[in-house]
């Protein structure tokens, strides 16, 4: 091992101070250089949802009365559980890097920390939104035909991302509270089972009471039906494009708050 | 600030519930110098660098590190010290070198030295070779060097290192010693946790020993050894048994001692001349040896409390 020219000398220039934007710049760009390397997970996080969506429209869509196709009725619900699975790959990674020191490690330097979270949940964004076109693209390969307009879709999908990043949120914070990946993957397993119970796949009216009532206090299924009238066309009642905005930025705040406060005391 | 310690450490305190880890601790490293924390598990030694590297406040007591305190001024602290921890802090999907631009441009290195100084450390490191792939393909060794090289790359002042060739082999450790004589050579001052008494012995230009949260010993390791006397020539005898003879290390000193020994007839298995170790500073100061104890028992405890 030789030292070369390598100068090891202290700085003595004034210390370096937190650069919050190019900091979190930096840390953003880390994670979506993470996300090409892991392909798999992208893959995964496609192939499943697409799975379920072939399920839902070929084996079990026959016996579902939903008013109007199937597979009309059930690609918006298969979008928001994709969405699901993008934010469970964010609580690991913010498990892993608690775990592993990293998180230590950029806080112990003079930048704006909260940027390591703030990464990844960019990079989750980023994945989701790749994710979804994918899952959109097969569907219309099986039929979906949505007949929306193009202001139509962007809102449709501002209103998938908005859930998105309410999500992601609230799965780092998970990630933050986990004693591992591991652990932080069973955590977001809930996260993953909520669109079940709601509006996403089946009519509500078709459950049974209890879990009726339970549907109607889903987030997930203002958002769905919203997303579902956008994208086919079909009435949506104000309220319930109030209740997708609320839920929504209800999580988000929830979830960033929490992370900021669980990141403080104990990362 | 050059006449000031460039980490100063009075009364620090800190608990975790009912579990006191820092009692009362008291510290100074000189600028330039390698101070060595030496303790067995669950000492106070990490939480000591969690401490001084702002990552945990304390309860009570102060800290300063290269002049400003860790709880009124935690950015200009950042601003001047590198941490290493005890888990090789780097992202296991990027590559060496992707991990080391990723932590100029976070030191906010001028663009211009970004990657002149990255290829510069990688080299001095000797990870060239695997510059280009994913650390996860990298051996133990080469993730502590990648550690500890991208930890440089901001040119800190105080550099902590927590237990830094814990789990390494002996190439790798030696790779670590260099790098770290490098380092102060270059005018840092080092401060390092370790359990391992010869780490400290080479590096070290102080020691100070902690225990209990508590610092029961400092000064070079010439004078901590001093407190437990002298060389001796140490006989096991053909039953086991062994007997120390006090020596001043001289070969007529020792041969008189093996004369003695051959004239009284001893029935001796093996012999050595024993230089006193660190080792034999930690026993005689707390009554027990530095091996990490599986679970410390009452009675020893009470031993090194009235040690303090």
């Amino acid at each position: 091992m030789s030292t070369l020219a390598l100068d090891l000398s202290p700085r003595d220039d004034t210390p370096a101070r937190p650069r919050p934007g190019a900091d979190t710049l930096a840390l953003i760009g880390r994670c979506l250089r993470r996300s090409t390397r892991q392909v798999d997970t992208v893959i995964l996080g496609v192939a499943l949802p697409v799975l379920l969506l072939l399920m839902f429209v070929f084996v079990f869509g026959g016996a579902i009365e939903s008013g109007m196709e199937y597979v009309d009725f059930v690609v918006p619900g298969i979008v928001i559980l994709t969405a699901g699975y993008g934010a469970a790959s964010a609580a690991v990674d913010v498990a892993n890097d608690r775990t592993n020191g990293i998180v230590d490690r950029f806080r112990s330097m003079p930048i704006r920390s909260t940027g390591v979270l703030t990464g990844h949940v960019v990079a989750s964004l980023v994945r989701n939104a790749v994710a979804t076109a994918l899952v959109l693209v097969i569907a219309s390969f099986i039929g979906f035909d949505a007949v929306a307009s193009p202001l139509a879709w962007a809102g449709a999908m501002g209103v998938v991302l908005l859930y998105v990043l309410a999500i992601t949120w609230v799965s780092v914070a998970l990630g933050l509270l986990a004693s591992g990946a591991e652990a932080a993957s069973g955590f977001t397993f809930a996260i993953l089972f909520i669109p079940y119970v709601s509006s996403a796949f089946v009519p509500l009216d078709t459950m049974p009471a209890v879990l009726e009532t339970i549907g109607r206090w889903n987030p997930v299924t203002p958002v769905a039906d919203v997303v579902r009238g956008l994208l086919l066309g079909t009435d949506v009642a104000a309220s319930t494009v109030w209740a997708a905005l609320a839920w929504s930025v209800g999580l988000l705040l929830a979830g960033w708050l929490a992370a900021a406060v669980i990141f403080r005391r104990r990362a | 600030m050059t006449n000031e310690p460039a980490v100063r450490v009075r009364g620090l305190r800190k608990a975790y519930g009912d579990l006191v880890v820092l009692d009362g601790l008291d510290l100074d490293a000189h600028a330039g110098e390698v101070l060595a924390l030496l303790g067995p598990n669950g000492a106070g030694k990490t939480t000591t660098v969690r401490i001084l590297s702002t990552l945990v406040a304390p309860d009570g007591g102060t800290a300063t590190v290269a002049g400003h305190d860790v709880v009124r001024e935690p950015a200009a602290v950042r601003g001047a010290i590198s941490l290493t921890g005890q888990y090789a802090a780097v992202d296991e999907l990027l590559t060496g070198e992707e991990n080391m631009r990723l932590m100029a441009r976070l030191a906010h290195l001028p663009r211009a030295q970004v990657a002149e100084r990255g290829a510069r450390l990688l080299e001095a490191f000797d990870l060239v070779d695997a510059a280009r792939r994913p650390v996860r393909t990298y051996s133990g060794g080469m993730r502590r060097r990648l550690d500890l090289a991208v930890s440089l790359v901001g040119r800190p002042r105080v550099v902590f290192l927590d237990e830094p060739t814990t789990g390494l082999d002996p190439r790798s450790r030696g790779d670590v010693w260099d790098m770290v004589r490098a380092v102060v050579g270059a005018g840092a001052t080092v401060l390092l946790t370790t359990q391992y008494l010869d780490e400290a012995e080479r590096l070290a230009d102080r020691v100070a020993v902690i225990d209990h949260g508590t610092v029961i010993a400092h000064g070079t390791t010439a004078e901590l050894k001093r407190t437990v006397g002298s060389a001796h020539v140490e006989l096991v005898l053909t039953d086991g048994s062994t007997q120390r003879v006090a020596t001043d290390g001289s070969v007529p000193d020792v041969r008189r001692i093996l004369d003695d020994v051959e004239r009284r007839a001893l029935p001796v298995a093996s012999w050595q001349v024993r230089e006193p170790a660190l080792d034999d500073v930690f026993l005689s100061l707390t009554g027990r040896p530095s091996a990490p104890a599986d679970a410390p028992e009452p009675a020893l405890a009470t031993t090194s409390r009235e040690n303090r």
